[in-house]
């Protein structure tokens, strides 16, 4: 076991942990933030996204002796009030069904805004291929993008 | 009201009395079954609240509590059955806080599964919200001293019409507490053009929940002193463990114990508890860990040398095999063999689809804590009481025994109807005895699924001279259950022979999202599309014609439903309307047909596709037309079943198989599984409802049945290519 000091969503956490425990299982065991999902442990799923210094990153193949220097962001810590544009869009079209992969998804989705912030069908497609969505919602979590796309623009029109 | 239950019953007697009810007592669940008198006693312990049945509780604030009676699992039942009573209510959606039930007989079924719970839910749901509207419309008539028919129940508030007074919910709890309910005859429910809820697109309740990673789901709960556990099967179905490295496991840093569990519960059935190893852990990941060092020593399977290729084998010498003892006639009309030799034209076609996995995102789990001859589940189950009784079975206790916590599901589809993990993680608590949380991973989750059965079809049908279908046969070899005397088309074919056969096999089998319907409708509308191009005929008209012009066909038999044919051909004449049926498409592109009655649905698909020269499928566009009765509970939840089923339905049919070898599945884990990702998500999908005067009926299940055929025969329209084997993927689809 050795003891880590992890940045999470702006908060810092003591570890006492085996080195190469998942951070998906740091997260999820030791820190009560069980947002981020296991799906496959294989990172096939995309159940587990994260972001690692802003960019998306697998919990279940992403080590904690690895994360130890970067700030680590959950579903959890993606806004203040779970009004990030995707989380309001996701809430407006009821993307969700079982749900249980959203919080990747979302994670995923941002990345993809961060960097594209009026993504085309074909870059959403491109970015959210590694996300499984089970009960298949893939025609909402495109609209869900678009539409967490409109909601920032509008937002940053106002902040202007 | 139920006679059984009379007299008063307070706060603690009745919360005493759901505690003790377990499944065998039913308590009358649409009003609360307590007289006028009582209640004034009952009102000092219930917090001020107004609770008139077990549903439903209003707080002088206004606020509105809603009991979720059904396991959610993605279906958006927590959502849509309490609008039908905050419908009924009267109440605004926006006081309405919905909370998932404990598990009662006091709330009625408590399943999720075969698209039940909106046909068995929304009529009692419906008197439940107008039974506490008739009290709280009547506590305001004598407050005003008015008659009650003179008022009305709107948006949280009850208006007296004539002088436009108005008083809230909230402002109604006391008096409204000393009231009787009303007798169910009594009860009046709206007029449906009046709803001003149902049909609307709500948000599903836990929608800001799951977008901020709150727990919510089994794999999310935790107790005080927990500890985690992993429990190993032999790949190979039904073998035991004989011996494993026990003492070097328990050396492993982090582990607390690790056993041989050797019974098998019930016995003999493989979807129950099996024998394995269990090891507990102070975390998930020391769990995991120490298993990937632990060794075990299996004993011999039942059928050790079963595969997916023998079981083929055996399916193509039982076809050839007619006559024999292992053929059953099933349903025999006409003489098929003399129509044959009289048609115009004679089509034979073998259809075969392999196993596949349920795949729940969610991997099976469950938290147990067993607490001498008690135990406390909390787990994703679509079936608590089933769970109840299989746990009970594999502790040695009663079902009253057990009490379930329902948490959110991660995805269902039929696999959680079945509670084996849960008898693992019982055992497994009962041996450690404090709280424990057991997590299968990915190779369990694929290993020791109870998979959708594969299945052959051998079919022969013909068409007479004027291109009507004149006679059908059929041999079903299966795995376990086989299609029945009534499936489609019989009875709208004059010459019909269906034969089965099962095969001898071992393999876990369950429920699968539309249980033999999700497979039957892909051979039955594939075939019917190879009949049509036989004759010449337009597939739609082929099948309008077929379909007939009565309106129900009645079922055989004592246990025999009736076909709506009417309905049906509605959804297919509503389906080639909206998608531009018949309209010319270059080659390497094509539409296609299909449509199904399953979970009392009507419904119809086209769909649309390109196929490069190369033989790259993409499915552009499906349209969907859906008669599921009389009203849309929740047009956005209705729409997103639709959806999840249309792109489910393609992932399963164009992706998805297993294969099995040595009597184990060969796959372990999703890069051996494909599935449909968001790149081969069609970008358009259109859903027309079509409403009728039926029942509302529920949305789970009877839209996937069609697309696999809707596509299989879009293909054959673009390329001239018959797909007559799943998955899609198997076919080479290129052209020249």
């Amino acid at each position: 076991m050795s003891k880590f000091t992890l940045q999470v969503n702006g908060k810092q956490h003591e570890v006492d942990v085996a080195p190469e425990t998942p951070i998906l299982w740091v997260l999820r065991d030791h820190l009560d933030l069980v947002g981020t999902k296991f799906g496959c442990g294989i990172g096939q799923c995309g159940a587990c996204t994260i972001h690692l210094d802003g960019s998306p990153a697998r919990g279940c193949l992403t080590t904690v002796s690895s994360v130890a220097s970067s700030k680590i962001t959950t579903i959890e810590g993606l806004s203040e009030n779970g009004l990030h544009p995707l989380q309001k869009a996701w809430c407006e079209l009821d993307v969700a069904q079982c749900g249980y992969c959203q919080a990747g998804q979302i994670m995923s989705a941002a990345c993809l805004l961060a960097e594209h912030p009026n993504p085309t069908d074909d870059q959403i497609d491109d970015a959210m291929g590694g996300n499984l969505c089970r009960c298949a919602t893939y025609f909402r979590i495109r609209a869900g993008i678009h539409r967490a796309s409109e909601i920032a623009a509008i937002g940053s029109e106002a902040g202007a | 009201m139920n006679s059984t239950v009379q007299g008063a019953l307070d706060r603690r007697s009745f919360l005493r009395m759901i505690a003790m009810a377990g499944g065998g007592l039913v308590l009358s669940y649409y009003v609360r079954p307590a007289g006028a008198a009582e209640i004034a006693k009952a009102a000092e312990v219930v917090d001020g609240l107004f609770i008139p049945n077990n549903f439903i509780q209003i707080a002088p604030s206004g606020a509105v509590t809603v009991y979720s009676a059904r396991p959610e699992v993605g279906q958006g039942i927590k959502t849509s059955l309490p609008m039908v009573v905050a419908e009924e209510l009267g109440a605004d959606w926006k006081d309405v806080t919905v909370v998932t039930a404990k598990v009662d007989g006091a709330y009625g079924p408590q399943f999720a599964g075969g698209s039940q719970s909106t046909f068995q839910s929304y009529t009692p749901m419906r008197k439940v919200g107008a039974a506490a509207r008739t009290m709280l419309i009547e506590a305001a008539a004598e407050i005003w001293g008015v008659p009650a028919s003179e008022c009305t129940a709107s948006l949280g508030a009850v208006i007296h019409r004539p002088t436009g007074h108005r008083l809230r919910f909230g402002d109604l709890v006391a008096k409204a507490s000393t009231l009787r309910a009303p007798a169910e005859s009594s009860v009046v429910l709206k007029d449906p053009k009046d709803f001003t809820l149902l049909g609307s697109r709500v948000g599903g309740v836990d929608n800001p929940k799951i977008v901020t990673g709150q727990p919510l789901f089994g794999i999310d709960q935790k107790r005080p002193g927990m500890v985690y556990a992993i429990y190993q099967k032999c790949p190979t179905w039904g073998a035991s463990p004989i011996s494993a490295n026990l003492d070097h496991v328990k050396s492993l840093p982090g582990v607390r114990d690790a056993f041989i569990v050797d019974r098998m519960v019930p016995e003999g059935k493989l979807t129950g508890l099996v024998p394995g190893v269990a090891i507990v852990a102070d975390s998930t990941w020391a769990a995991f860990s120490a298993r990937s060092e632990l060794e075990v020593n299996w004993g011999p399977g039942r059928q050790p040398d079963s595969s997916w290729d023998g079981f083929g084998k055996q399916a193509r010498e039982l076809a050839a095999a007619a006559g024999s003892d292992a053929v059953k006639e099933v349903r025999r009309d006409g003489d098929v063999e003399q129509a044959f030799a009289g048609s115009a034209h004679v089509v034979e076609a073998s259809y075969s689809y392999p196993f596949i996995s349920h795949l729940n995102l969610e991997p099976q789990n469950c938290l147990a804590h067993v607490q001498g001859d008690s135990v406390e589940i909390w787990a994703p189950t679509q079936n608590p009481d089933g769970l109840k009784g299989l746990v009970a079975q594999v502790l040695g206790t009663t079902k009253e025994k057990v009490e379930v916590n329902m948490t959110r599901i991660g995805g269902g589809f039929g696999r959680r109807l079945d509670s084996d993990p849960a008898a693992e993680a019982a055992v497994i608590s009962q041996r450690v005895g404090l709280p424990v949380k057991l997590t299968w991973n990915r190779t369990d989750d694929l290993q020791h699924d109870h998979y959708r059965p594969g299945g052959f079809h051998f079919l022969k049908g013909a068409v007479d001279s004027e291109g009507r279908l004149n006679a059908w046969r059929s041999h079903h070899v299966a795995f376990g259950s086989s299609q029945g005397p009534d499936d489609y088309p019989a009875r709208f074919v004059p010459n019909y022979l269906l034969l089965t056969s099962k095969l001898e096999n071992e393999v876990p089998q369950g429920p699968w999202r539309a249980p033999g319907s999700c497979t039957y409708a892909w051979t039955i509308c594939c075939f019917l599309d190879e009949l049509a191009h036989a004759a010449g005929k337009d597939p739609v008209e082929f099948n309008l014609a077929l379909l007939g012009d009565r309106k129900l066909v009645p079922g055989s038999g004592p246990h025999g439903s009736p076909y709506n044919a009417e309905r049906m051909r509605n959804v297919v004449r509503e389906v080639a309307d909206r998608s531009g049926w018949g309209k010319a498409l270059p080659r390497g592109r094509g539409m296609g047909l299909g449509y199904y009655y399953s979970h009392q649905g009507y419904i119809a698909e086209v769909a649309e596709v390109t196929v490069s020269a190369s033989g790259v499928l993409r499915v552009d566009r499906v349209v969907a037309a859906v008669d599921v009765g009389s009203q849309i509970v929740n047009l956005s939840g209705a729409e997103n079943q639709v959806q999840g089923s249309i792109m489910d339905g393609l992932s399963a049919a164009w992706k998805q198989e297993l294969d099995i070898q040595k009597s184990s599945v060969v796959q372990t884990n999703l890069h051996e599984y494909p599935m449909l990702r968001i790149p081969d998500a069609p970008r358009s999908v259109e859903i027309h409802f079509v409403r009728t005067d039926y029942t509302p009926t529920g949305l789970g299940e009877p839209a996937l049945p069609p697309l696999a055929p809707a596509v299989c025969n879009a293909i054959f329209a673009a390329t001239g290519k018959r797909v007559r084997q799943l998955p899609i993927s198997r076919t080479d689809l290129s052209w020249s």
